[in-house]
């Protein structure tokens, strides 16, 4: 940039709501100076349904089907989180082998997730030919889904307890099939988004988020693991059957030769932890203890005692955009007294902020693609006035907090 | 592979059949209407559907002669689709409303409520008589 162009008057580009290189509605405004961005502001909230007013009118074996439409990709990651805090609550013992089941299901669901992510990528970078062939390859993971829990999406398959249909053995080599199948597509897949010559000049050093403003800015997950840092909930405080599994975070100096924390990490990143599932699944299949799956079959004794719990708890699960936690109340009614939900990309929507300055406005789609965004569930407020103020400044988000909590504490 | 990694799936694409379901009629007849009452006389025939899996969860089904009318379904339903009919102590159930999770069927004590195969379902009124099970 020469001297004279900083000096051009800077001109401000708006993205969305609705916007054909954004997935979900969000409000981006961009400063420009000519191609480059100087500044990045962005207004989410434009997706809220209100699920957690729903929720509080509803008792916990309701909401568990609720919470598995908060999201469409990652579904059980919710049900699982928010079945782990009323558990705590009322100190249900799941049973061993109801463990296993989740966590086979959720593997699954980080597979389909992360390769569906990948196909999305190759179409933000307009290299749909590559979007075409992971939407195929990722239809076997679906269909395992569906073979194991009877749904494609919204698998309805976590409870209170447990889980509601157990894996047979008979059902294991289709499972197996399935593994066998990712396994031998895997050296193609990395070939294809790794080793290609356009989506390396496209994603290297572009959108860069560096370890310290990854850990400033709280990033989770596969966005946090591409600036190198190793943290993982499966592997940092371990839940359902991940405790006695083998689980390391991938980072992805592990592939490649150092940590840069752009794009291509992060493509990385999802790419390995296909592989890593599939060994998660492979080592829970071994394991699996027999057993029951359901802590009680009686769903009047699950009702009472979901009922009668009393206590707070915070249930945390690896989704596979990141750590994904529910915060649950109950003070002896049937309704919980407040339900919190926070999504993964509610912790990562920060680092737009960072990454997107600097960059060309072809890179936009990409790099907001970069770390699997999903506003449906992040959106968890929308502030309606007369007086059309809709901003928050974080005073009065600290005062909010501070109010709610002593709402909560009475 | 290295190079056109893509000409063998091509290449192979020929010989493939479809993953997605067959279409009832080998070409597009040109009325479907018109087709599906020659099929109905017996003067044509269609590709037969696709069979459900095990387990499915369909369109339910409501046995009044069982019931216990003993409310358990409302309490467990998510989306609030089943009425209780306090005259006659039985449940009304709006398909239209049903999330198809069918919690109802493993929480009923007397085993009144059971999915059925039955899935197409498509409808432009919230209050048909067949969406409407009591």
């Amino acid at each position: 940039m020469s001297e004279g162009a900083g000096k051009k008057a800077t001109y401000n580009l708006p993205i969305g709501p609705i916007h054909p290189a954004l997935k979900e509605p969000i409000l981006f405004t961009f400063k420009m100076d000519g191609e480059v961005i100087q500044e990045v502001d962005f207004a989410p909230g434009k997706a809220h349904r209100g699920v957690e007013w729903m929720g509080m009118r509803r008792n916990p074996v309701q909401i568990v089907h609720l919470t598995d439409r908060i999201c469409g990709i990652c579904g059980v990651s919710h049900s699982l989180a928010f079945a782990r805090t009323v558990e705590q609550i009322a100190e249900i013992e799941v049973p061993e082998r109801a463990h296993y089941v989740r966590t086979i299901i959720q593997e699954f669901e980080r597979i389909q997730s992360h390769i569906l992510w990948a196909g999305v990528a190759a179409h933000e970078l307009g290299f749909d030919t590559l979007f075409y062939l992971a939407w195929r390859v990722r239809e076997e993971s679906l269909d395992v889904i569906e073979y194991l829990t009877g749904n494609r999406v919204n698998y309805g398959i976590i409870q209170i307890g447990g889980v509601r249909r157990d894996f047979t053995s008979d059902q294991f080599p289709r499972i197996e099939a399935s593994l066998k199948y990712y396994e031998d597509l895997l050296g193609k897949l990395l070939n294809l988004f790794l080793d290609d010559k356009s989506i390396g000049l496209r994603c290297r050093q572009c959108g860069v988020l560096s370890r310290d403003d990854a850990l400033r800015l709280c990033t989770v997950g596969p966005t946090a693991r591409a600036s190198g840092l190793n943290m993982d909930v499966r592997q940092d405080s371990p839940y359902a059957a991940y405790g006695d599994l083998d689980v390391r975070a991938v980072l992805p100096d592990q592939y490649l030769s150092g940590t840069n924390g752009d794009v291509y990490d992060r493509i990385v990143v999802r790419l390995l932890e296909v592989p890593q599932s599939i060994g998660i699944i492979r080592q829970c299949l071994d394991q699996m203890p027999p057993g029951e799956v359901l802590w009680e079959t009686k769903y009047a004794k699950i009702l009472a005692t979901c009922k009668k719990a009393v206590g707070e708890a915070v249930g945390r699960v690896e989704a596979p955009r990141g750590e994904c936690l529910h915060y649950v109340r109950m003070d002896g009614n049937s309704n919980p007294h407040t339900w919190k939900v926070k999504a993964s990309t509610y912790s990562n929507q920060m680092a737009w902020l960072k990454i997107l300055q600097g960059e060309q406005i072809a890179d936009i789609p990409i790099i907001i693609a970069s770390i699997d965004p999903c506003m449906s569930c992040t959106d968890r407020v929308a502030i309606v006035r007369e007086d059309g103020t809709d901003v928050l400044t974080k005073e009065d988000l600290t005062r909010l907090s501070v109010e709610k909590t002593r709402r909560l504490m009475q | 592979m290295k190079f056109l990694p893509t000409v063998a799936e091509v290449l192979r694409q020929i010989t493939k059949t479809p993953a997605t379901n067959i279409f009832p009629a080998k070409y597009l007849p040109p009325s479907i209407t018109g087709f599906l009452r020659s099929v109905g006389e017996g003067k044509a025939s269609i590709h037969p559907p696709i069979g459900t899996p095990p387990k499915f969860r369909g369109k339910i089904t409501y046995d009044r002669d069982t019931c216990t009318g003993c409310k358990l379904c409302i309490r467990v339903c998510p989306a609030n689709a089943i009425e209780f009919l306090p005259e006659t102590k039985r449940v009304r159930i709006y398909v239209t409303q049903c999330v198809f999770c069918s919690q109802c069927n493993d929480a009923c004590p007397t085993g009144s409520l059971v999915m059925s195969d039955e899935f197409l379902l498509a409808t432009e009124d919230r209050y048909a008589e067949e969406m409407i099970v009591e």
